[in-house]
C-alpha cells in the first residue's frame, strides 16, 4: 500500500467529487487506528460517536447544498492536555485519569466549527513534561518510522498519529520544543506559533509564559490550513493577541527569492550529530538555490537557553500544578487532615518528572532563591530574546536543526534528566522569545530516521515561516 | 552539594509532596546536577537588564513586537455562567453545592 496520505485538499476534493462521505473516511481512520494503535499508543482515548455525528453532520449539510466549510470532514487528533467537552482528558497522569471536561478548548470549537471531525485525544508525556513521550501514566508511544525509538515529546502522540496516517492532523502542544521536536523526530511538519496567536483557552496549564498551541500535519499546506481555523484573538483568553490573521493560504505562493537566511553558529556546534548537520547543509544549501541568500550569525546567549528554560518552566509549572490537589476534580487519595489529602493525592497522582519539576521550580521560587534564580532566568530570558531582536534586523528568518540527533532509542535517557533536558537545546531558545518556528522534515540519516529543519521568523511572522517550509518541501526538501 | 537532605525535605513540604526516603536521595542528586548546571547563569552580567515576565509587551519584548500585540479589553457586561452542576459533577467528594473536604478547624 503506498497511495499517497490524505491531506485536507484531497479530503476536499473526494467529498466535492462524492467519492468518499465525511462518515466512511471517519470509519477507515478509525479502523486504522484501532489496527496499529496496540502497537504505537499514539491514542489514549477515541471518540468514535463524537466523530461520526460530526461527520454525519457534514454530509448532511453537504448533501443540502451548502458549500464545505474549510476543513469539512479533516480527521484530527487532540493533544490530550487539551480540554474536550464530554471526552475524558488525562494529562496522560493518573491524577486526571477520569477527568471529564465540561467545555471545550476554543482551538477545539474553533476545528469543529470549520468541519473537522475529531477522532480522539493523543498520547504525550504527563502534563507535557518531557521530550521523549515516556514520561506519560499510560506507557510510551513507539515511532512509526522506527518503532524501537522515541516519539520526541511531549506531542509524541499527536506527532506519531500524523506520521503513522491515523489522523490527517493533530493539535499538540509547544513549552520548550514539545511540537518541533516530535515533528523532526516523526518526519512531519510541525509549528509552534508566536505566543499568543492561538488561543490557549481549555489548554491545561503547564507553563503559562512559555505554552502555545500548534499543529502537526503532514504537508505545509496542511499546517497553514489549520493555523488559519485556530488563529486569532479569544475573549476567553486575554493572553491571545489581537493581531489580524492574513491569509496564509496566500502566502504559501510568494516567492522566497532574495530571502535573507540567518545561520547562527552556536547551533551547529558540539553535541551535533554529523549526519543531522550535513543534513541540514543540504537543506540550506537547496534555500540557496531557491534564491535564498545565506547569512552567517551569531546568536551568544543561546548557550544559557536550557538552564534559563529549566528554572522558569518549571518555577511556572510548580505554581500551575498546585491546583491539582484532590478537592475540585480529578484524583482524590484519604487523609486525616486536609494537607495530608494535598500531599497523598499528590503523591499517588504525580510521575516522577512532574514530581521533580515542582520540587525544582518550588525550590527556586522559595525565599532566599528567588533572586538568584528565577529572577536572574527572567532577565537572561531577556538577552535570549535581545539575540532574535538583532538577529531579525539583518535576516528575515532563522534556519537551523531542530535537534542535535535524530530519535534516539527507549529508554536510553531515561537513566539522566539533565541529559533528556538537554536535548531541547535547538528548541528552547524560540520558546523563550516567543517567535514562531517549524520542523520541516530535511532528509534522512542513512539508517533512514527523519531529520527536522527549523525556520525560526519575527513575531506574526508565521506567514513567512510557513512560505519557506513550503517552498523547501515543494523543491524536494524532504528527500535532501 | 548545592541542595541538602534538609532543603529537599523543606520544599516537598512547600510543595505538598511528600517523597519517601529513596525518593528525597534521588531527588537531591538530581536537583543539585540541574542547579550545578543552571550556575552558568552567573557568568553573564545581567545588571541593568530588565527581567523579562511576558512576550508581546513591555521593552523586552523581542522582534517585531506589534503594539497591536496588547490584550484587548471586552465590555465589562454581566454574563450567565451556568456551569455550577456540572462542575461539582467531576468533584471527588460534593455536596449540593460545595466541596467537601477534611475537616480544617478543630473546635
Amino acid at each position: 500500500m503506498s497511495t499517497a496520505p490524505w491531506t485536507i485538499a484531497s479530503v476536499r476534493a473526494a467529498l466535492a467529487q462524492k467519492r468518499i462521505s465525511a462518515r466512511e473516511l471517519t470509519t477507515e481512520f478509525l479502523g486504522r487506528i484501532k489496527r496499529r494503535n496496540p502497537e504505537l499508543n499514539a491514542y489514549l482515548t477515541l471518540s468514535p460517536e463524537r466523530a461520526q455525528t460530526q461527520a454525519a453532520r457534514v454530509d448532511a449539510a453537504f448533501s443540502r447544498g451548502e458549500p464545505l466549510p474549510p476543513l469539512a470532514g479533516v480527521p484530527v487528533a487532540i493533544k490530550d492536555v487539551i480540554s474536550t467537552r464530554g471526552l475524558r482528558t488525562t494529562c496522560a497522569s493518573k491524577i486526571l485519569e477520569s477527568y471529564v471536561p465540561p467545555y471545550d478548548a476554543t482551538a477545539v470549537e474553533r476545528l469543529e466549527a470549520a468541519g473537522a471531525v475529531i477522532l480522539g485525544k493523543t498520547n504525550c508525556d504527563e502534563f507535557a513534561m518531557g521530550g521523549s513521550n515516556e514520561n506519560s501514566a499510560y506507557g510510551p508511544v513507539r515511532n512509526p518510522v522506527a518503532t524501537d525509538r522515541v516519539p520526541g515529546g511531549s506531542s509524541g502522540g499527536s506527532a506519531a498519529a500524523v506520521a503513522a496516517e491515523l489522523a490527517v492532523a493533530a493539535l499538540g502542544t509547544d513549552t520548550g520544543g514539545s511540537i518541533r521536536q516530535p515533528g523532526a523526530f516523526c518526519g512531519v511538519p510541525a509549528l509552534m506559533p508566536t505566543y499568543g496567536r492561538v488561543s490557549r483557552y481549555g489548554l491545561v496549564a503547564f507553563a503559562s509564559s512559555l505554552d502555545k498551541i500548534g499543529p502537526f500535519t503532514t504537508c505545509v499546506s496542511d499546517t497553514a490550513a489549520i493555523l488559519a481555523t485556530i488563529a486569532g484573538h479569544d475573549h476567553a483568553d486575554s493572553t491571545s493577541a489581537a493581531v489580524p490573521v492574513p491569509d496564509y493560504a496566500a502566502e504559501l505562493e510568494k516567492p522566497v527569492q532574495g530571502l535573507r537566511i540567518g545561520v547562527p553558529e552556536e547551533y551547529f556546534g558540539q553535541g551535533l550529530d554529523p549526519e543531522v548537520g550535513a543534513k541540514i547543509e543540504a537543506g540550506i544549501a537547496l534555500l540557496e538555490g531557491l534564491g535564498c541568500r545565506r547569512v552567517p550569525l551569531k546568536m551568544p546567549h543561546t548557550n544559557y537557553a536550557i538552564a534559563t528554560y529549566y528554572v522558569l518552566a518549571t518555577a511556572e509549572a510548580s505554581s500551575n500544578l498546585a491546583r491539582y490537589d484532590g478537592v475540585r476534580y480529578g484524583l482524590r487519595a484519604q487523609g486525616a487532615t486536609l494537607v495530608e489529602m494535598y500531599r497523598h493525592t499528590r503523591d499517588r497522582g504525580f510521575g516522577p518528572e512532574v514530581k521533580r519539576r515542582i520540587m525544582l521550580g518550588t525550590y527556586a521560587l522559595s525565599a532566599g532563591y528567588y533572586d538568584a534564580y528565577y529572577l536572574r532566568a527572567q532577565k537572561v530570558r531577556a538577552l535570549i530574546a535581545r539575540d532574535f531582536t538583532s538577529a531579525f534586523e539583518t535576516v528575515d528568518a532563522i534556519v537551523t536543526p531542530t535537534t542535535p540527533t535524530p530519535a534516539f532509542r527507549l529508554g536510553e535517557k531515561t537513566a539522566d534528566p539533565l541529559e533528556m533536558y538537554l536535548a531541547d537545546i535547538f528548541t528552547v531558545t524560540g520558546s523563550l522569545a516567543g517567535v514562531p518556528g517549524i520542523s520541516v522534515p530535511c532528509g534522512k540519516t542513512q539508517t533512514g530516521l527523519p531529520v527536522g529543519m527549523q525556520i525560526l521568523g519575527p513575531h506574526f511572522s508565521e506567514g513567512r515561516v510557513l512560505q519557506i517550509g513550503h517552498a523547501f518541501e515543494k523543491a524536494g526538501g524532504s528527500s535532501v | 552539594m548545592k541542595i541538602t537532605r534538609e532543603d529537599v525535605l523543606r520544599v516537598a513540604e512547600l510543595a505538598h509532596l511528600g517523597l519517601t526516603g529513596e525518593e528525597v536521595e534521588a531527588c537531591q542528586r538530581e536537583l543539585d546536577a540541574i542547579l550545578t548546571y543552571v550556575d552558568r547563569l552567573n557568568e553573564l552580567d545581567v545588571s541593568g537588564v530588565e527581567p523579562m515576565a511576558q512576550v508581546l509587551h513591555g521593552a523586552s519584548a523581542g522582534a517585531g513586537t506589534p503594539a497591536e500585540g496588547q490584550p484587548e479589553l471586552r465590555e465589562d457586561v454581566r454574563r450567565t455562567c451556568d456551569v455550577a452542576a456540572a462542575v461539582l459533577a467531576q468533584a471527588p467528594d460534593a455536596d449540593v453545592r460545595f466541596f467537601r473536604v477534611p475537616k480544617v478547624i478543630d473546635k
